[in-house]
């Protein structure tokens, strides 16, 4: 069954068509990426596919409901920089607030209710391998540690698809690699599809069933080794891109545009 | 009045209690504590403190202008605190505090026009009002001896009322406040949680600076609540510590006003000062021991 669904679809913010007549499926389970120049509407992409934008024209199926109407399925990481380092709230309340913090009431400290929400909340952050220090405040924590929460946080009500925009931006090379193979981990073990925004594939490429390329006001999609040529993203690029293998047979990317450049200025 | 302190505490206490407008004053006190220091340390979270001076500010003509006109100041104050919020909850750019807590607020400009246009509002209806100059230092810097039984009930009721739905919406206000854009993909109305905070605010700061005065309003909203979040990083116990704070800072503030000649406002304001600078020093001192464990 797919969990994302687009038919002929298109989206408009403020009157001007980011991307139309766009096809594509995404199956229970699958890693795919989001990929493409900037301003080409990725993160657009997955707002339409919360509902948070409306769909202009053709159709969009999430999880087999229109978009956002199966939102508690839905796991998102929104696009952000990191926390302010004097935020003054803890790693575990972030991750907790992903639970139940759209529900009214007053949380009551006692009960079943409040003990299974804390040992969700435990269990999870022991999955992302966040318990070292999510109890300290969540500006304290560096920007690989505040990702891990937010992936944690995206979890915890056991979604069925997981929406992640740039989770791997203003990390470190080390950090990008040890976050990537966290989620390939939690899409393998959890069996949820992962619809991952990136600028550098290059992270993620190993793990990838599916790339999406978005360009030129359409989309692409397709097995990361027939998508990922020289000629392919040239092409989506508009300038010369290399595609290369390393000696372990590894696709690696060079010279596609804004792989970094956004790294500097935050 | 003769009023004289002496080192026996019960004593001392007694004596304040057997005054009525005492009584009075600490009963409308410990209610502006509570809900400031409940909804001040939400306030400190969303980083919308200046939103929260801008109402204290806008209440100053709304009780000039019902003095003028001859009507209750609880009237002015309410009134406008609660229009002024829903002018700033529509206009563009503003109201929206809680744009995540990695993001900066661009609503001051906006705010701080509106808060321009208030003080000079308050200070017409000042000057159309003769002989009240008198009146004026107590709208803007409070006064300890005006408080009436009718205005504890007003305050009893607007302030249970806050508080009730502070309750039953914190953590919605929470997520809201700490992580919007999640918090939208889950169904929550960003805006209307915004404009529904903005609404609380004002009915707790008219209330308060019926007390305080319109300037001093934020030794109750701003200082506990920074000060709580200084101590700790746990959103219930902010709450209640900045609560806990609010009510120690009042009750002294107002015992040490009764028994000195200078006023219940800087009493008050100081001690919640002095109760920051405190905070901060501890936590300063803790992270510098940290570092300093971490590197040895």
């Amino acid at each position: 069954m797919n969990v994302l669904a687009l038919d002929h679809a298109a989206v408009a913010v403020g009157g001007r068509t980011i991307w139309a007549d766009v096809t594509l499926r995404v199956a229970a389970g699958e890693f795919v990426a989001v990929l493409g120049p900037n301003g080409v509407g990725k993160s657009t992409l997955l707002k339409a596919a919360l509902g948070l934008v409306p769909t202009a024209a053709g159709r969009i199926t999430v999880l087999g409901g229109a978009p956002g109407e199966q939102n508690a399925r839905v796991g998102y990481l929104p696009q952000r920089r990191s926390f302010d380092p004097s935020a003054r709230i803890r790693g575990v309340d972030i991750v907790r607030l992903g639970l139940d913090g759209d529900r009214w009431g007053l949380p009551l400290p006692g009960g079943q209710t409040a003990r299974a929400a804390r040992e969700r909340v435990a269990e999870v952050i022991d999955l992302v391998g966040a318990a070292g220090y999510a109890g300290r405040p969540i500006g304290q924590c560096s920007g690989g540690e505040q990702q891990r929460l937010l992936i944690a946080q995206a979890l915890i009500r056991r979604p069925d698809l997981l929406v992640l925009d740039e989770p791997l931006d203003s990390l470190d090379v080390t950090n990008q690699a040890s976050v990537s193979a966290l989620i390939r981990d939690v899409c393998r073990t959890q069996n949820v599809a992962v619809l991952l925004v990136a600028h550098d594939v290059n992270p993620i490429l190993p793990y990838l069933d599916q790339v999406i390329y978005l360009a030129h006001g359409g989309a692409l999609m397709g097995r990361p080794a027939e998508v990922i040529t020289s000629e392919t993203l040239s092409l989506l690029y508009g300038t010369p891109i290399d595609v290369l293998r390393d000696r372990n047979g590894r696709l690696v990317v060079v010279g596609q545009p804004d792989a970094h450049a956004e790294h500097d200025h935050r | 009045m003769s009023v004289a302190f002496s080192w026996n505490l019960v004593d001392d206490v007694q004596q304040l209690l057997s005054y009525h407008f005492m009584l009075n004053a600490l009963r409308a006190g410990t209610i502006v504590a509570v809900v400031c220091g409940a909804i001040g340390y939400f306030m400190v979270l969303r980083r919308q403190s200046f939103v929260g001076h801008t109402l204290a500010v806008i209440g100053f003509p709304g009780a000039a202008g019902a003095t003028w006109l001859g009507i209750s100041t609880g009237f002015g104050y309410y009134g406008l605190c609660v229009a002024g919020a829903l002018v700033i909850a529509m206009l563009p750019g503003a109201g929206r505090g809680g744009t995540g807590l990695g993001g900066a607020g661009e609503e001051s400009a906006v705010v701080g026009t509106v808060q321009g246009f208030a003080l000079a509002c308050g200070f017409l209806f000042v000057t159309q009002y003769k002989g009240f100059l008198s009146g004026l230092t107590g709208l803007l810097f409070g006064t300890i001896t005006g408080v009436s039984d009718t205005q504890v009930i007003v305050l009893l009721i607007s302030g249970v009322c806050v508080l009730a739905v502070l309750a039953v919406g914190g953590r919605v206000l929470l997520f809201a406040s700490v992580d919007p854009d999640v918090a939208r993909a889950r169904g929550v109305s960003v805006r209307l949680v915004g404009t529904g905070f903005l609404l609380l605010l004002a009915v707790a700061v008219a209330g308060a600076s019926q007390i305080t005065g319109s300037l001093l309003v934020f030794a109750l909203l701003v200082a506990p609540a920074a000060t709580a979040a200084r101590l700790t990083a746990r959103p219930g116990a902010g709450v209640v510590l900045s609560v806990t704070l609010a009510v120690a800072v009042t009750w002294l503030g107002e015992a040490l006003a009764f028994f000195t000649p200078y006023p219940i406002g800087f009493w008050v304001t100081t001690l919640a000062f002095g109760a920051y600078v405190l905070a901060t020093a501890a936590q300063t001192a803790a992270q510098r021991l940290g570092r300093r464990v971490v590197i040895a």
